[in-house]
């Protein structure tokens, strides 16, 4: 079962993203994106965080993108026209990604024995539910921090408000 | 019935993530891409948080939430930065008329 779901929703993950590196047209990408962020959704459920399963859809697949194809709506983008400084991009750009990935890939390889390994139904019975444990931490040890962050979201607002808004014209 | 999945298939499917990200994030010439790139590396390395979260939980059963709070903050500066990043994009759109990076490049006309 949870090797199904794994292999299931990283393929439509993986195949999501490289959409996204593939399609020329904004709006395509924007919505393999959503197709990423869904099914990372599912991998957190699957790692035990319901939590921040229901935070990835709500808030990544659900505001960001909806800002995002907004946006790209709004701006009336059209396909990306390909000019001669993408070109040395290609010659960069893809040796450098798949270099990260080897490296990233050969650390979590090497120490993988140290890792274990995950099954859906590890939770001992009677443990606490993942949302009152991370509310618990989150509201007595880091209530300063999560003060901070609305503060930040209200800075946030309103330099969106700022930066979108028209010049008047003197 | 063995069908547990290591925890390192999960770290390596961020890795995948991340590297297509950077790779996006190079060969894409539309700004809102570029943007959209950012938000997939983001992802993956959310994804490399909640799996170590997941480890450390078994060992340490309270501190092992930190990872998951982690990501949680994330998701909210994720957000802050969605909403001030297409703002700086439409107001480049207002005063350029394009969104091809490769004619982004002066500060001020």
């Amino acid at each position: 079962m949870q090797l199904a779901l794994f292999i299931i929703f990283a393929a439509l993950a993986i195949a999501g993203a490289l959409n996204l590196l593939l399609q020329k047209h904004p709006i395509n990408s924007a919505l393999s994106l959503v197709v990423v962020m869904l099914s990372l959704a599912v991998l957190y459920w699957s790692l035990g965080a319901e939590f921040l399963a229901a935070a990835q859809v709500i808030v990544y697949s659900g505001a960001i993108m909806v800002l995002f194809v907004f946006v790209i709506m709004l701006l009336n983008a059209g396909e990306e026209e390909h000019t001669t400084g993408s070109r040395a991009a290609y010659f960069a750009g893809i040796p450098g990604a798949l270099a990260v990935f080897c490296l990233l890939s050969f650390v979590f390889l090497r120490e993988s024995k140290a890792f274990g390994s995950v099954q859906l139904s590890t939770a001992p019975v009677g443990a606490m539910s993942n949302i009152a444990e991370i509310s618990q931490v989150l509201f007595t040890k880091l209530l300063l921090p999560f003060e901070v962050t609305s503060i930040l979201i209200l800075v946030a607002i309103l330099g969106a408000v700022v930066l979108a808004r028209k010049e008047e014209r003197e | 019935m063995n069908s547990e999945v290591p925890i390192a298939a999960y770290l390596i499917l961020g890795a995948i993530l991340f590297s297509i990200g950077v790779g996006a994030f190079l060969i894409k010439r539309n700004i809102i891409s570029i943007f959209m790139s950012i938000e997939l590396m983001l992802n993956a390395v959310n994804l490399t948080f909640v799996a170590f979260a997941h480890h450390w939980h078994a060992v340490y059963p309270v501190a092992g939430a930190s990872g998951q709070i982690f990501v949680f903050f994330v998701m909210v500066v994720a957000a802050a930065e969605a909403a001030v990043g297409l703002a700086i994009i439409i107001a480049i759109f207002r005063t350029r008329k394009t969104l091809n990076v490769d004619q982004i490049n002066l500060m001020h006309n």
